[in-house]
């Protein structure tokens, strides 16, 4: 055996155990197009995605509320952990002396991997009592929501805005500096729009992550089935809807859980894709 | 000007490489500050010989790799045919299927039973009463738990009624309203009603608090209070009687409905009419928010299933059920 067979060997086993994985979730989408479309067809997709009804036992299968729930509580998480993130990443990139940083990264990695069930509950036992004493509603809203995904997205914000921060050639700063912009003008004006595209990838990815979410929002959400008017109102998000009904449904009520997620899936899908081709349009 | 040569020469050297096919042990740092006053050092390639132990090193790590898998595969078949095959020979097992309202009670149960027959094995499921009919139906399960009454189809079914849950209409402890009319409650869950002054609390908005679509306990209450009435759309949503009981627990405003049995310290369950819940009032019929259990069979039981439907209707277990907050069959009035 030469050396050239075994390394095409071993190419090829290695290429067969990634497309295995890739092949999990071909399935995974297979499965649940499968299940969900159907009812998309049968009800029809302009009635399922812009119905303002969810009442699954009169074979109401309108996920508007959710949708907009969904963009609501993800808006406001984004609205919230943004500028926390982005500073933290600016912070650990340009201020931060080494010890400093080292403490402040395992923290966010801790952050990372805190289970979403416990961020549930800390925000239905904490937040949302102090959320409904001093704003008013139930306390189990979309204010309360978005909070706590505002704490769960910060370390995809923040490490992906650090690295394509770390990723600009030193030249950009020196020549900054050396035109005479001070060290604030210098991230403001020409560090941060330089790593633009890879601070749009965190937050979409952010979003991503947001969108996701399920455990902890089935806590704090509240779950109820209307349109939300304000920040203090109860929503439902799409994966909340799956999450929530999934232990009885039967039938048509089962597709349309499945019809959510395929909803979702394409939604998941389209901003993937987005952070994907932004990332790679690097700027410089 | 020479650090940037060097770095040219190192990544021309790692593509030479690449593009050979062979391994690199180049590794390449990407520049930082505090090298570029001392250029990289470009590692020595690679000799045949070296390169040669790697491949052979990693072949077999891959063998060992995909069959380590295949016989870990294996191994996991046979222990699970094995399994079932044992289980199947020594015990004889059954199914009971069916409504998560009866499922904590019916494992109480099966557990009581085992350790009465310890040949015996029954699995409790849970999945909702309908889809515990539906596997009575199927064969999927010999015993099917439903907490409504059969309706249409169903009722060919043979039903065995083993206990009767009440639902409790539950607010607040500090909530000053302690009575309501059923006409009220309905009217509080359709949302007519959307203050608690109107009922005589204090002047806040009343949060309401159901279970999921598809529930047991929402079907039930949905028969006893709402009617062909709607639960409002924007009552919030928990999926479990615990999560209700913590939600009105934590919200003065807050009126839910739970099962009897889960009724505690931290939450006070309304009169209805006058009628305060308690097991004497279901006893003698007062009481209207009352629901059938049932165990469900597609003919007269036979065999483990009725030992076992015996057992539960014997006057033990009928205490057990009772310790646990539920009314017994046995009493009397019994229907449904």
């Amino acid at each position: 055996m030469t050396v050239e067979f075994k390394e095409k060997f071993i190419e090829k086993i290695l290429l067969l155990i990634a497309f295995s994985s890739i092949s999990i979730l071909a399935l995974i989408a297979f499965f649940i197009f499968g299940e969900g479309l159907p009812l998309i067809w049968k009800i029809g997709p302009k009635t399922f995605l812009l119905g303002g009804r969810w009442v699954p036992g009169q074979g109401e299968f309108g996920i508007l509320p959710m949708i907009i729930g969904s963009f609501w509580v993800t808006f406001g998480a984004l609205l919230l952990g943004l500028p926390l993130g982005l500073a933290c990443a600016i912070f650990l990139c340009e201020w931060t002396p080494p010890w400093a940083g080292m403490i402040l990264r395992s923290a966010i990695q801790v952050l990372a991997g805190i289970p979403s069930v416990i961020y549930g509950f800390w925000g239905l036992v904490v937040l949302v009592p102090l959320v409904r004493n001093y704003l008013g509603g139930p306390g189990l809203s979309i204010l309360s929501g978005s909070l706590i995904l505002s704490i769960m997205i910060l370390p995809t914000i923040i490490s992906i805005s650090e690295d394509s921060l770390k990723a600009l050639p030193p030249s950009y700063k020196a020549g900054a500096l050396a035109l005479g912009a001070t060290h604030w003008e210098t991230i403001w004006r020409v560090l941060v729009p330089a790593a633009r595209s890879g601070i749009v990838a965190s937050i979409i990815l952010g979003m991503g992550r947001a969108l996701g979410e399920t455990m902890a929002m089935i806590m704090i959400l509240g779950n109820a089935v209307k349109m939300p008017s304000s920040f203090l109102d109860s929503a439902r998000t799409l994966t909340t809807n799956i999450g929530i009904e999934m232990g009885y449904a039967t039938g048509d009520h089962r597709q349309a859980l499945f019809a959510t997620g395929v909803i979702l899936f394409l939604i998941i899908m389209f901003l993937n894709t987005l952070a994907i081709v932004l990332s790679r349009r690097r700027v410089g | 000007m020479d650090n940037t040569i060097a770095e040219c020469a190192l990544r021309i050297a790692e593509y030479k490489n690449y593009f050979k096919g062979t391994m690199i042990s180049t590794k390449y740092q990407a520049p930082n500050h505090k090298q570029i006053s001392h250029p990289p050092h470009p590692s020595p390639l690679p000799s045949g010989e070296r390169d040669g132990v790697r491949g052979r090193w990693a072949l077999a790590f891959g063998i060992y790799l995909i069959f380590g898998i295949w016989k870990l595969g294996l191994l996991l078949f046979l222990m699970v045919i094995s399994m079932t095959m044992g289980c199947q020979r020594s015990k004889a097992g059954i199914t009971v299927a069916g409504s998560t309202s009866v499922e904590p009670f019916a494992e109480l149960l099966a557990e009581e039973y085992m350790h009465l027959h310890p040949r015996s094995h029954i699995y409790v499921q849970g999945g909702g009463s309908s889809a515990g009919i539906q596997a009575v139906r199927s064969g999927a399960a010999q015993i099917g738990m439903s907490s409504r009454s059969l309706i249409g189809r169903e009722k060919s079914l043979y039903a065995v009624l083993i206990a009767r849950d009440a639902i409790a209409i539950i607010v607040h402890p500090k909530n000053p309203v302690i009575d309501l009319p059923l006409v009220k409650v309905r009217e509080v869950f359709t949302g007519r009603i959307k203050n608690w002054k109107e009922l005589g609390g204090a002047d806040r908005t009343i949060t309401l608090v159901t279970r999921e679509e598809g529930s047991g306990t929402r079907e039930a209450f949905q028969k006893l209070v709402m009617g062909k009435e709607e639960i409002a759309l924007e009552a919030l949503v928990q999926d479990s009687n615990g999560a209700i009981r913590q939600v009105v627990a934590g919200d003065p405003n807050a009126i839910g409905y739970i099962s009897l049995g889960l009724v505690n310290e931290k939450v006070r369950a309304l009169k209805i009419s006058g009628v305060v819940p308690d097991f004497e009032n279901i006893k003698n019929g007062r009481y209207h928010l009352v629901r059938p259990f049932l165990f469900v069979f597609t003919g007269e039981p036979s065999g483990e299933a009725k030992s076992f439907l015996d057992f539960v209707m014997s006057p033990e277990a009928q205490k057990l059920l009772t310790r646990e907050g539920l009314v017994p069959a046995l009493s009397k009035s019994s229907g449904g």
